[in-house]
């Protein structure tokens, strides 16, 4: 099972994003199982929030959150810390917005925000996160993420969402 | 046939309105909220037509459903933890009139300490008002139990209203693939709903009427014998579901690897996927552990409880719920059933996810490592000071 964690703060689309993720894994057959679910309870605009997605190729009894994963996500860096690589499964990748480098080999920095300004024209990078995602994880495809994209979002966020997934994919791949 | 990305609240809505209900009354509370919501969604643009009340509170929401009910209308509610308390004078009416509305729940703590989180306590505690009661454990299970749950309720020798629970958050707000059935083939498994007992000017009967000494427990009896025939309907049910839908359930209980099984935990709702989990785990290392997932609470599966158990060394009763001053509900009715079939196992009872704490993978294993003591206990689960 792969598990990813995802940190944002509320309205930055954490959720969605681990939602996307989860449907378009487990929408292009039927032997591919998802959950995804955000951190139960009250939620505020700009508080830190959590959420999950788990992939699988079998049905996932385990519905807890998540506390070491596969990839640990940060929407906003201002939420990044040390603490990050206590919920890191060996092996495991961080992925970071941020304008800034972080020097250690777990962790992939993107910068997001220029990426979804010049896109969206808003700083809104969860589909960003996405794109890396499908550049590092072999068992997210992009165009699995278009269909999810084209499945739950509205016609007009559909194409510029699907142009930031692309963005961020080629960007990480020119790297490696 | 489609497949969607859905949470279990919006898969229950799917189902609902499959099932074309003439009357919806809601008033919204967390973690039920989302249903309703959707469901008036569907109402506006139109997609259903359904007559949507909004009420001003729980109590009238049920109140409302049993007035619609009366003139022989498919109903619908839903509420969770202490909107279903609120409804509790209106339960015993709703099932003594034989009003076969039905209702979802997404089970969360009950008040004091004010909780939003999942539990079981609210409708355990309800277990006596005359409903049936079924808990789901995935989001594809509760749009299938929404098309069920009108089939059995409104099913002429069952006529008992029909409570279908989903775990807060861990079900009700956690999003997973689910096919989502045709409308024509729906229309073909769902028959409309046709009664006597309702309000028609050309076949006029007494209803809500008062029953004293005299004939009051032969009311109660029918009320009793409605609940067992539910039963029987649920497995003719569920054969009709899985030859239009290819789905096929199991009836009041679900057994995993129980039958050459030293151990069993006995539980129900989401928390059976963990403990099917780490059975799979056990049972690679060696240890013959099993699962008994309770589907429906009532009409209680007493027959199949002993039947799957008879040759258990022991079992532990996981439940998040506790009745105070004695131990938990749905303990007492699996001992119950073991003990009037003369079934001498141990058997334990383990409290735990009160007010939405977690159940870790490890604590299922120390569970089973617990049973093989063989006593007969009642313990709190990762109790803290």
């Amino acid at each position: 099972m792969l598990e990813f964690l995802w940190h944002g703060r509320g309205g930055q689309g954490a959720f969605t994003a681990a939602r996307l993720l989860g449907a378009a894994y487990s929408l292009k057959n039927s032997n591919s199982y998802a959950l995804a679910f955000p951190s139960f309870g009250p939620e505020r605009r700009g508080a830190p929030i959590r959420s999950f997605t788990k992939l699988s190729d079998r049905f996932i009894g385990d519905r807890s959150e998540i506390s070491k994963a596969d990839y640990v996500v940060f929407l906003d860096d201002t939420l990044f810390s040390q603490s990050a690589f206590n919920e890191l499964k060996e092996g495991g990748k961080i992925i970071v917005c941020t304008k800034n480098k972080i020097e250690d080999e777990r962790v992939i920095c993107i910068d997001g925000v220029s990426i979804a300004l010049e896109i969206l024209k808003l700083p809104i990078t969860n589909t960003v996160i996405l794109g890396a995602i499908a550049a590092v994880c072999d068992s997210v495809e992009l165009e699995d993420l278009f269909n999810a994209v084209n499945q739950s979002m509205s016609a007009k966020l559909r194409e510029v969402n699907c142009k930031v997934i692309q963005k961020a994919y080629d960007t990480i791949k020119e790297r490696v | 046939m489609t497949r969607e990305f859905l949470s279990g609240n919006d898969a229950f809505a799917r189902g609902v309105a499959l099932a074309r209900p003439h009357v919806i009354s809601a008033y919204p509370i967390t973690p039920q909220t989302t249903v309703v919501e959707k469901l008036s969604e569907f109402v506006a643009s139109g997609k259903l037509n359904s007559e949507f009340i909004h009420v001003e509170s729980e109590h009238s929401a049920l109140s409302a459903a049993m007035g619609a009910s009366s003139v022989g209308a498919r109903t619908f509610t839903a509420t969770s933890s202490q909107g279903l308390l609120y409804m509790a004078e209106c339960l015993t009416y709703a099932a003594g009139g034989r009003f076969p509305i039905v209702m979802m729940n997404a089970n969360r703590s009950t008040a004091l300490p004010w909780n939003i989180y999942g539990d079981q306590r609210d409708s355990l505690s309800l277990l006596d008002t005359g409903w049936i009661q079924a808990y789901a454990g995935s989001a594809q299970e509760a749009l299938d139990l929404a098309l069920m749950s009108f089939y059995i309720a409104e099913h002429k020798d069952v006529s008992t209203p029909f409570m279908a629970n989903l775990d807060g958050f861990t079900l009700t707000h956690t999003y997973e693939v689910v096919d989502i059935p045709e409308q024509s083939t729906v229309d073909s498994f769902l028959p409309a709903y046709q009664t006597e007992n309702k309000m028609d000017l050309d076949n006029p009967v007494n209803m809500g009427f008062s029953a004293g000494p005299d004939t009051n427990t032969e009311f109660k009896f029918k009320e009793h014998i409605g609940m067992l025939n539910a039963k029987r309907v649920i497995d003719e049910c569920e054969d009709k579901f899985a030859k239009l839908f290819n789905r096929r359930y199991s009836g009041l209980v679900e057994s995993y690897l129980c039958d050459d099984a030293d151990y069993v935990i006995v539980t129900l709702g989401t928390i059976a996927g963990l403990v099917k989990d780490r059975v799979d785990a056990l049972r690679e290392k060696g240890q013959k552990v099993g699962l008994l997932r309770i589907r429906y609470v009532r009409p209680f599966p007493n027959e199949q409880i002993v039947q799957i158990l008879k040759s258990v060394k022991a079992i532990g009763v996981l439940e998040k719920d506790i009745s105070f001053g004695n131990e938990g509900t749905v303990y007492t009715n699996v001992n119950s059933a073991l003990q009037k079939a003369r079934l001498n196992i141990a058997s334990s009872n383990y409290i735990a996810g009160l007010g939405g704490r977690n159940i870790e993978p490890k604590q299922i294993d120390e569970i089973f490592e617990d049973l093989k003591n063989e006593q007969s206990v009642v313990k709190f689960v990762g109790l803290g000071e």
